[in-house]
C-alpha cells in the first residue's frame, strides 16, 4: 500500500461542490438514511466509511439518482437539485462505479460503455477513445470482447473507463480496488489523484482503511445509516478508523504463524493440467502443490490468471483429466464432482455469492441444506428434515452474526457481506477436512472480515487444510502461512509468508502479464 | 419439371412462409427485451378478423391492414398492461391472450363468414415482373411479402447498428443494469410488445387478406405458436429466423405436394413433416450453445419491479 500521506490542505473547500442536507430513506423495516449530511469539496477525495448495511449505498444511489430520498435536499455547485435518474446525474457530471457491476453480459465492452453514455457525439470514435483512456489510466480492455468472458478485475476496469469517458465533475467509487493488484493500485490512485488535481472530486466508497488513509482527504462515518464522525484519515490509524466505523472495539487480529504439522498433507494437486471450458478462459498448466493439516495456503494473482479455472478444479465443478491429479488425503478424486468431494470432507465456496455460491431466490435454510446435506445429516431418506435444516441455518446465523431476519430470508435480501458470512459459516460448520475459498472477503467490511478471519484460523487450528485464492494480498499475507501466485494458468512454488515480500510477489503476479496478449488491447 | 412448375413451386412456398415471418419478427423483437408474449396465436386471429371486417367493411384492403395492426396492437397492450404494470406472471397472461384472442375473434367473425372481402394487390414492377421466373417471385408479388423482407432487413440493423437496438437488447439482457442506468424499462417494454401485436395482427391480415381470403375462426391453425418457436430456434437473430420460416413454409409445401403425388407414406407422417423437419434442422442451427447463450435474453420472461 501507498504509504504517502495526501497534502494537508484537506480542509473542507468554502465553496463545496456537493452537499447533503438531513437526507433520510426509508426501506420496509429499516431505515437506512437517518438525516444524513455530506459535504464534498471541490478538487477532494473523499471517504465514505462504514460497515455492510450502514447506508453509504443507499446514499450513493441517490446521489446518482437511482433512489428518491424521501426527505432531504441536494446542493450541487450552489444550486438545489432534485436528482430524478442517472441520466440527470450524469448530465451534472455524476459519474458513478458500482458495487456490483452493472453491466450486460450478452454485450461487448464498447456497447457496455455506450450505453452510459447519454449525449449521441460521446459515442463518436468510441472504439479509440476507450483504448486511449484504458492505456493512459492504465486499465487496459479490448473494446471487442464480451463481457461474459470477462473476470471480475476486468469487467470493473469497464465500469472505470466508463465513467472516465464522461469528464465527470464527481466520481462516485464504490470499493474499486478490491481486485487489483497493489501495481494496478497504485496507478489506479494515480489516477484518481491526476483526476483530483484536474477538478474532478472523487467520493471513495471502501473497506480497506489503510488505502482510505493513503489516499483520501476528508472522510465521513456512517452507522447504521447515520453519520457517527467525520475525521481525517491520514491523522488516524487504521485501527482507529476501523473503531469508528463498527462502535465496538476490534478484537485484537493475531494471525501468527500457527504450529504447522509436518503429517501427510491432506490435499495434493499433482500436475493437474486442465483445458479452460470458457471461449476466452486460460488453461491450467502442471498445477502442483500440496496443503498440509493446519495450513492456510494462499494463491495469489491478478484475476484472469486462472483462477476460476483452478477454483473450478478444486471444487469439482470441472472433473480433473485423471483421479490421480488431486489427492484428498491420500484417495484420488480427480475425477468425482462437486457432491461427491463434499461427502469426503472437501468443501468450497466460489468467488460470486448471489447465483454460484448461493440461490438468491431460496432461503438461507434452503441454502445451507443444498451445500450441507449430507454432512451436516439433513436429509432423511430423501427427504429434507426441514427441524433439522432450519437449526443448522439458525446455528451459523448465530455463531457468525448474520444480521438477517432468520433462517427464512431470502439470500438475496442479506447484503453481501452478511451473506459471505453465513455461506463462510456454512461450510465451517461441516468442519471439512479440504476447505477452498475463493475471493471470501471480496465486498466485506473490516468487522465482518475480521469475524471470517477468525473462524478460518479457528478451522485451520483444528486440523482443517485451507486453500484461499484471492487477488487481495493485505488479505493473504495477514491470514495465510505459505503463498503461491498464479499467472496464466500456472503456479509458482509456494513460499512461507515470512520470507515474502509484497514486491516480490506483485512482480511475481505483474511480471507474467507479458505473456498474456489477451489483456493488451488490439 | 419445367419452369412453370419451379415458378409455382417457389411461390408457394413464399406465401406459405410469409405469415410466419411476420407474426416472428414481431416476437423476436418483444423477446429481444426481455418479454415472452404467447399470445402471438391470439393476437394473429384478432388482426385476421379486424383486417378481413374493416377490408370489406370499407373496400379496402390496405386500410385492412392498417386496422389489423391497430388491433394487434390494442390487444397486445392488454398483456402489456398486465404484465408490465400489474407483474402478472408472461407465461399465464400470454395463454391467455391466445385463447382470449380464439374466442373473440370468432365472436366478432361470426357475420363475416362465408363472405368475400377485397383481397390485398400485388404489386408489379413494370417490365421486371416480365422476366421468366424472377419476373414473378421477386417482381410482382403482394406488398406484404416485400413488407415482410423489408422489416426483417431494418429489425437485423436496428438490432445491430442503432443506439436504440442496443438500449433493447440491454433492456432484455439485464434490466436492474438498465434501470441502474436510466433506461426506461417498462416503457421500452410496452413498446416491445406493441411491436409484436402490430406484426402479429399483420400477419392475421395476411392470412384473411391474401393466404386464405375467407374468415374462418381456425385460420391462424398454429402459424402463432411456430412462429414462437422459430424465435427461440433461430436463437433471436434474424437472418436465422428468416431461414427458420422459408424451411418451415417450404416443408410444409413439400408435403402437400407429395401427398399429391400419392407417395406411399401414411398422410399424417407426412403432414408431421414440416414439424420434425423444422425441428431437427434448427436444433442443428442452434447446437452452438455459446452463441446461444451470447443471443437469449437473460431476463426473459422475467418481471421487472424497480426499487425507487
Amino acid at each position: 500500500m501507498d504509504s504517502t500521506t495526501p497534502p494537508p490542505t484537506a480542509a473542507p473547500a468554502s465553496d463545496p461542490l456537493l452537499i447533503l442536507r438531513g437526507i433520510v430513506k426509508q426501506f420496509p423495516g429499516c431505515l437506512a438514511n437517518d438525516h444524513v449530511d455530506l459535504t464534498v469539496g471541490r478538487h477532494e477525495i473523499h471517504a465514505l466509511l462504514g460497515e455492510n448495511g450502514a447506508g453509504k449505498s443507499t446514499l450513493v444511489k441517490i446521489i446518482y439518482g437511482v433512489m428518491k430520498p424521501d426527505a432531504g435536499t441536494i446542493t450541487w455547485d450552489g444550486k438545489i437539485v432534485t436528482i430524478a435518474n442517472p441520466a440527470q446525474a450524469r448530465a451534472l457530471g455524476i459519474g458513478m462505479v458500482f458495487q456490483h457491476f452493472s453491466l450486460f453480459e450478452a454485450l461487448t465492452v464498447a456497447e457496455n460503455i455506450a450505453l452510459g453514455l447519454n449525449n449521441p457525439e460521446d459515442r463518436v470514435g468510441l472504439y479509440d477513445r476507450i483504448v486511449d483512456i484504458s492505456t493512459r489510466y492504465g486499465l487496459p480492455l479490448d473494446p471487442k470482447r464480451a463481457v461474459h468472458d470477462l473476470s471480475v478485475g476486468e469487467r470493473q476496469r469497464i465500469e472505470i473507463v466508463r465513467c472516465l469517458l464522461q469528464n465527470p465533475k464527481l466520481l462516485i467509487m464504490d470499493e474499486p480496488t478490491s481486485v487489483l493488484t497493489p501495481q494496478e493500485v497504485q496507478k489506479l490512485f494515480g489516477t484518481l489523484r491526476r483526476l483530483a488535481a484536474e477538478g474532478c472530486s472523487i467520493l471513495y466508497i471502501s473497506h480497506k482503511l489503510e488505502e482510505i488513509r493513503a489516499l483520501c482527504e476528508r472522510a465521513t462515518i456512517m452507522r447504521l445509516g447515520k453519520v457517527t464522525a467525520h475525521c481525517i484519515p491520514s491523522e488516524k490509524t487504521a485501527r482507529e478508523l476501523a473503531e469508528l466505523m463498527i462502535s465496538a472495539k476490534l478484537k485484537t487480529q493475531n494471525f501468527g504463524a500457527r504450529a504447522v504439522s509436518s503429517h501427510a498433507p491432506r490435499l495434493v494437486l499433482d500436475r493437474l493440467t486442465i483445458r479452460s471450458n470458457q471461449p476466452f478462459g486460460t488453461d491450467l498448466k502442471d498445477i502442483s502443490f500440496a496443503v498440509a493439516p493446519g495450513e492456510i495456503l494462499g494463491i495469489a494473482g491478478i484475476a484472469g490468471n486462472g483462477q476460476t479455472e483452478l477454483m473450478e478444479a478444486l471444487s469439482g465443478e470441472i472433473p480433473a483429466g485423471s483421479p490421480k491429479n488431486i489427492l484428498l488425503d491420500g484417495i484420488e478424486i480427480g475425477h468425482e464432482g462437486p457432491m461427491a468431494r463434499r461427502k469426503r470432507g472437501c468443501c468450497a465456496l466460489p468467488e460470486e455469492r448471489n447465483g454460484h455460491g448461493a440461490v438468491g431466490g431460496m432461503t438461507l435454510s434452503e441454502n445451507g441444506f443444498l451445500s450441507a446435506n449430507m454432512r451436516g445429516a439433513l436429509q432423511r431418506l430423501g427427504l429434507i428434515n426441514r427441524k433439522r435444516t432450519r437449526a443448522f441455518a439458525a446455528g451459523v446465523i448465530e455463531r457468525f452474526d448474520v444480521r438477517t431476519t432468520g433462517p427464512e430470508a431470502e439470500a438475496r435480501s442479506l447484503s453481501g457481506g452478511n451473506l459471505q458470512k453465513f455461506l463462510i459459516g456454512r461450510e465451517v460448520v461441516q468442519q471439512p477436512s479440504v476447505l477452498i475459498l475463493s475471493q471470501p472477503t471480496w465486498g466485506v467490511d473490516a468487522g465482518a472480515a475480521a469475524a471470517i478471519y477468525e473462524a478460518l484460523v479457528a478451522l485451520a487450528k483444528g486440523g482443517t487444510a485451507i486453500v484461499i485464492i484471492s487477488q487481495d494480498l493485505d488479505e493473504i499475507l495477514m491470514l495465510c502461512d505459505r503463498i503461491a501466485v498464479i499467472a496464466a494458468g500456472r503456479i509458482s512454488p509456494p513460499v512461507k509468508v515470512m520470507d515474502a515480500t509484497i514486491e516480490q510477489i506483485g512482480l511475481l503476479m505483474g511480471g507474467s502479464r507479458h505473456q498474456e496478449p489477451e489483456h493488451v488491447p488490439a | 419439371m419445367d419452369l412453370f412448375y419451379i415458378t409455382s413451386f417457389v411461390l408457394s412456398i413464399i406465401s406459405a412462409s410469409t405469415p410466419l415471418l411476420l407474426a416472428a419478427s414481431g416476437e423476436l423483437i418483444t423477446e429481444r427485451s426481455g418479454t415472452l408474449n404467447l399470445g402471438v396465436e391470439g393476437m394473429m386471429l384478432i388482426g385476421a378478423i379486424a383486417g378481413f371486417a374493416t377490408a370489406h367493411d370499407t373496400g379496402s384492403a390496405l386500410l385492412g391492414v392498417l386496422a389489423a395492426a391497430a388491433a394487434g396492437i390494442a390487444i397486445s397492450l392488454i398483456f402489456a398492461v398486465l404484465t408490465q404494470t400489474f407483474l402478472a406472471n408472461q407465461i399465464a397472461a400470454g395463454l391467455a391472450l391466445t385463447i382470449f384472442g380464439h374466442g373473440f375473434a370468432a365472436l366478432l367473425g361470426a357475420g363475416y363468414v362465408g363472405i368475400a372481402a377485397p383481397t390485398l394487390p400485388k404489386l408489379a414492377f413494370p417490365l421486371l415482373s416480365k422476366i421468366p421466373f424472377f419476373g414473378p417471385v421477386l417482381f410482382n408479388q403482394n406488398i406484404l411479402i416485400y413488407f415482410s423482407f423489408a422489416i426483417l432487413a431494418c429489425i437485423s440493423w436496428f438490432l445491430r447498428k442503432t443506439h436504440a437496438g442496443l438500449i433493447l437488447r440491454a433492456v432484455g439482457d439485464n434490466h436492474d443494469a438498465a434501470h441502474a442506468m436510466g433506461y426506461a424499462v417498462l416503457k421500452i417494454r410496452y413498446g416491445a410488445i406493441a411491436f409484436g401485436g402490430g406484426m402479429a395482427g399483420i400477419a392475421g391480415a395476411y392470412l384473411s387478406l391474401y393466404y386464405s381470403p375467407l374468415w374462418s375462426q381456425d385460420l391462424a391453425s398454429g402459424r402463432g405458436w411456430i412462429a414462437l418457436a422459430l424465435v427461440v430456434f433461430s436463437a433471436w437473430r434474424p437472418y436465422w429466423l428468416l431461414a427458420g420460416a422459408y424451411l418451415f413454409g417450404g416443408i410444409t409445401y413439400l408435403s402437400l405436394y407429395l401427398q399429391g403425388l400419392g407417395v406411399l407414406i401414411p398422410a399424417p407422417l407426412i403432414s408431421a413433416l414440416p414439424y420434425f423437419g423444422t425441428i431437427i434442422v434448427l436444433v442443428l442451427i442452434s447446437r452452438d450453445r455459446r452463441r446461444t447463450r451470447l443471443n437469449q435474453p437473460a431476463c426473459l420472461g422475467k418481471s421487472f419491479h424497480a426499487v425507487v
